[in-house]
């Protein structure tokens, strides 16, 4: 058997192609399937360090947190063999809380780091923690690689579309003409989606959601856990000191339901107070647009279509000032063998095929000549 | 057939020049493997320009190397010629200037042509115009007798030419008395499968062995008998494939899997396309997006355990400075090897120098310090990766590992270490619980920056280790907990810390100063790959009369504990380097010794006799 046809047979047990997917589903864990599960009982204390939390009182940081230390235990994993990684910012904090293992590292190159990790030891449940900041700005260029390479790890983005830790400069998901100390006339550039971002650099799963829902945020780190290879997570966080509101459109029970798309897999896109809009392709441009939701011809959300063009469309539904519109959910999830799993098989097959290495031999090399 | 003269000779230095692509790097390993074979002592200098296929037939486009091959024990690539070898007019030109006089020239006609010539910046033809009277010249149409010798084969005249490098390495493997075997069964291997082009360059191989032996043109074969090196088993080697192979050595001797981080740099990559092939020796490699992501996940995988490297050279050590800087406060092992270039900026890639010494040592932000080992001749790459890989296991520090252009692609005889008697390295990972909360009768809590009392080096716990989950991060820590602190008397006291770990390094071995009279007055002190030409140099020194101590630094940092002593014990003290005085600059600045600086940035090793006349007028001032 070919080592590819092992990987893929492994990275399918569990999580079929075409399977709806929820967390309320039992779809295996697959990108936990190395990990050593603990049959001792765990709560939420047990993953909290005995550091001070330092956000500001009302950040949304706070609400993140809790929810990972409140799902953690439902993954039964042994704790020893759970590590956050961080770059710099205000949520790049997140290790210091957790009672894992954990580093923060620098400005951007947590995806780096945790690639390293991640590659060489399948044994660990591997979260990064990042910003806006420091995962689309100073950090692009590693996001962008560790979701094209399918790295097993989760990336948690907390996006509250401005730079908190260096106090209230604009970020590059800050909305144009964002009035900030550094940009007192307004700034000069388009934001980027991090959503469609992801799905235009390959990444397998990619979804969006919002601090302060608790259960739809743990729904899709559960899922996001159970992934095989990178999983980004969106997480939209409101930064009450700097950003106050951001999302308070997507928030606030008066416009929220008006605005929000909750995407549901296997199920056509509707939103709307009343449900009454959907999102259906106009046949000639095929472009994604918002009509009734009575319209036969909705589009169907399917996460695990091999095809990203779908996902890319919904991704693009949101405002990008104002991120009415904005989907919430799993845009897409699919299988495709993760890197340090064909990294192993490389060493597997080279043992395999020539046996473990003899070091006596590699030095000796095959053009020797003996003096004395 | 005429009967040949046989003379014997001690050493020659022989350099093939060519086009890029005449393929002149593949005919001179090959001419070195036999040579090494052979059993002669040796030595090269790979000499190639950054562009692939700069424009055939001008200077830019000229690659060379060179081969200084002896019956007795050599240090360098020798400094100029007895024998160039040149494949068109641009070679010709570009290399005539480095031949003493009374040098054999065997020169390629087929490309004379005035358009040629023209090209590479003659005004006249130097094979017609006497400008070469000083030299030996052979004139063969190497080009077109090759093709001759090819007819059989029905190749193009384009493909058939591409042979001539062959035949050429054919006809100098006779001069030398040199076997050709080795280099038929290399022929057969790279060509397997194509055994038309194989059989071809077999047959021009063997073509130009046989003009030597038949033409009156080659009165005189030259004999080099071999070596008389210490007993043992030999190959040849180059500093990158020492690396590597250190890397390895390193690895299993440590009980820790390889994980190189890298990114193609020039003259670094090599390293990560040798340790590619290596998955064997359950060596990872991962090809990172660029210099920052290959520390970044050489540091990752060392925190879970492994042996973190990266490999590059000095614009990625610019890149990598702020994650070396995280990994000196986190406090873990890694390997940062820079084979250093010309620079600044893009520099000279393909062209040697030492000019990063400060940069590995300062070029970070706030005290930062890093231990330094450095690489003295291409097999001793093989001991210095095993040495940095101690340092950074032992006391959990990042280690730069300074190799150089010239040292990555020269070669010399290596030999071959027995495996049984390699140090050993103990990562001595932490198991359990190192401190006592209050009140608790025995340890319960894992304080990750509870220091050995002896070497200062934190424990290192792995990822999976139950009962020792810790954070750690570039934020200041607590001595001892590991928690943040902004505590400024702790600050103080880290800082001291981390330096006083990185001075107290243990095992670095006394500087040893070779003064075989033991009243020199002038100390000659270099470190890296001057190791060779300086030797080369004193010896000469020492033949003309003169008593001179001569020492080598492999240990930037810390240095050896006698080193001030050393310097302090002689009336004067020169201090070559391929920069403009950086070890001077550290040396005065440490020892407040008056060192006297020589300094050469130009992209080659010193020449042994331009040293030697240096060492002789400060000898001669004293
Ligand atoms: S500055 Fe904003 S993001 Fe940072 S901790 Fe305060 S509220 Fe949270």
């Amino acid at each position: 058997m070919s080592g590819a046809a092992t990987s893929e047979e492994r990275a399918r047990t569990g999580a079929r192609a075409g399977q709806p997917v929820s967390a309320s589903t039992d779809i295996g864990m697959p990108g936990l399937r190395d990990v050593p599960a603990t049959d001792a009982p765990q709560n939420k204390k047990d993953f909290t360090s005995d550091q001070e939390v330092r956000w500001c009182p009302g950040c949304g940081d706070y609400a993140v947190l809790a929810s990972v230390q409140g799902f953690l235990p439902d993954l039964g994993l042994a704790r020893e063999n759970i590590v956050f990684v961080s770059g710099i910012g205000c949520s790049s904090r997140f290790p210091y809380y957790m009672n894992t293992y954990g580093m923060h590292s620098i400005h951007g190159r947590a995806p780096a780091i945790a690639t390293g990790l991640a590659a060489s030891r399948p044994d660990l449940s591997v979260w990064v923690v990042t910003g806006d900041g420091d995962a689309l700005s100073i950090g692009g260029n590693h996001l962008i690689h560790a979701l094209r390479r399918n790295v097993n790890m989760t990336i948690l983005l907390f996006n509250n579309r401005i730079y908190g830790l260096t106090k209230g400069q604009y970020s590059p998901t800050s909305e144009q003409g964002k009035v900030t100390k550094s940009t007192p006339m307004g700034s000069l550039e388009s934001p980027f989606n991090p959503v469609s971002l992801a799905l235009g650099a390959e990444a397998t799963f990619v979804a969006r959601t919002i601090d302060s829902d608790r259960a739809h945020l743990t729904s899709v780190l559960s899922a996001a856990a159970a992934h095989r290879g990178t999983s980004l997570v969106e997480i939209y966080q409101n930064c009450n000191i700097f950003n106050d509101g951001a999302f308070e459109i997507l928030k606030n029970e008066d416009s929220r339901d008006e605005v929000l798309i909750r995407l549901e897999q296997g199920e056509p896109v509707r939103f709307g107070a009343e449900g009454q809009y959907g999102v259906r392709r106009d046949p000639a441009s095929g472009g994604f647009e918002v009509g009734p939701s009575d319209d036969p011809n909705l589009v169907v959300h399917d996460a695990t279509d091999d095809d990203p063009t779908q996902a890319f469309g919904l991704s693009r539904l949101a405002d990008p000032g104002t991120l009415a519109r904005s989907p919430i959910g799993i845009f897409r999830q699919v299988d495709r063998p993760a890197y340090g799993d064909l990294m192993a098989e490389q060493l597997d097959e080279a043992v395999a095929a020539k046996g473990d290495g003899d070091l006596g031999a590699l030095l000796r090399g095959s053009d020797t000549w003996t003096v004395g | 057939m005429t009967v040949k003269q046989v003379r014997e000779i001690d050493r020659v230095v022989i350099r093939f020049a060519g086009d890029s692509g005449d393929g002149m790097q593949l005919t001179g390993d090959r001419f070195t493997a036999e040579t090494a074979s052979f059993g002669n002592d040796l030595s090269t200098l790979p000499n190639f320009p950054a562009e692939i296929r700069a424009p055939a037939g001008t200077m830019p486009g000229v690659s060379s190397f060179q081969l200084h091959f002896a019956n007795y024990d050599i240090l360098t690539p020798g400094d100029a010629p007895d024998v160039l070898v040149a494949m068109n007019p641009a070679a010709l030109r570009a290399n005539a200037g480095d031949l003493p006089k009374g040098a054999t020239i065997i020169v390629d006609t087929a490309d004379f042509t005035s358009r040629a010539l023209k090209k590479a910046g003659y005004e006249s033809n130097p094979l017609e115009d006497g400008s070469l009277s000083a030299y030996k010249v052979h004139t063969v149409d190497l080009s077109g007798i090759t093709m001759e010798a090819l007819t059989p084969f029905g190749l193009s005249r384009k493909e058939a030419s591409r042979s001539k490098n062959m035949f050429a390495l054919g006809l100098v493997s006779w001069m030398y008395g040199r076997s050709i075997d080795g280099t038929v069964n290399f022929l057969e291997e790279k060509f397997a499968g194509k055994e038309n082009i194989r059989d071809a360059n077999i047959a021009a191989l063997r073509a130009g062995w046989n003009y030597g032996e038949t033409t009156e043109d080659f009165a005189v074969r030259y004999e080099v008998k071999p070596a008389a090196l210490p007993s043992g088993t030999y190959r040849n080697i180059t500093g990158n494939l020492a690396l590597s192979y250190g890397m390895i050595a390193a690895a299993k001797q440590s009980g820790l899997p390889l994980f190189l981080g890298s990114y193609p740099i020039t003259p670094a990559s090599d390293i990560l396309h040798e340790l590619s092939k290596h998955k064997r020796f359950g060596v990872r490699t991962f090809q990172a997006e660029d210099e920052v992501a290959a520390i970044g996940a050489a540091l990752g995988a060392s925190f879970g355990g492994a042996l973190g490297v990266t490999t590059t050279s000095g614009p990625g050590v610019a890149l990598k400075g702020e994650t070396v800087g995280l990994a000196v406060s986190l406090e873990l092992p890694l390997v940062l090897v820079d084979v250093q270039r010309g620079g600044p900026s893009t520099g000279m890639p393909t062209k040697t120098e030492q000019a990063d010494l400060l940069q590995v040592l300062y070029g970070r932000n706030g005290e930062s310090p890093v231990p330094v080992v450095a690489a003295s001749s291409p097999s001793d790459c093989f001991d210095a990766a095993i040495e940095a890989v101690r340092i950074a296991v032992t006391y959990r520090t990042p280690v730069v590992l300074l190799s150089d252009g010239y040292l990555a692609n020269g070669s010399e005889p290596w030999h071959i270490p027995d495996v049984d008697t390699l140090p050993a390295i103990a990562p001595g990972f932490a198991t359990e619980p190192n401190h006592q909360a209050d009140g608790d009768e025995k340890p319960a809590e894992f304080w990750p920056y509870l220091r050995d009392p002896q070497t200062l080096a934190r424990p290192w716990a792995v990822p999976g280790t139950a009962g020792l989950e810790h954070r750690v991060g570039g934020i200041e820590k607590l001595d001892g907990a590991g928690s943040i602190s902004y505590d400024p008397a702790n600050h103080d006291r880290m800082v001291r810390l981390r330096q006083a770990k990185v001075d107290g390094i243990a095992g670095i071995p006394d500087l040893d100063v070779d003064d075989p009279n033991g009243d020199a007055q002038l100390l000659v002190l270099g470190w890296g790959s001057t190791y060779g030409p300086i030797g080369a140099a004193v010896r000469r020194a020492r033949r003309a009369g003169h008593s001179i101590a001569q020492a080598h630094l492999r240990h930037l940092n810390p240095m050896p504990a006698n080193t001030g002593e050393v310097l302090r014990s002689y009336d004067r003290v020169l201090v070559p380097e391929m920069n403009l005085g950086q070890l001077a600059l550290l040396l005065r600045g440490r020892y407040l010794v008056d060192v006297v600086s020589y300094n050469r940035v130009r992209g080659l090793p010193f020449k042994a006799e331009e040293l030697a006349d240096v060492i002789m007028e400060e000898v001669g001032s004293l």
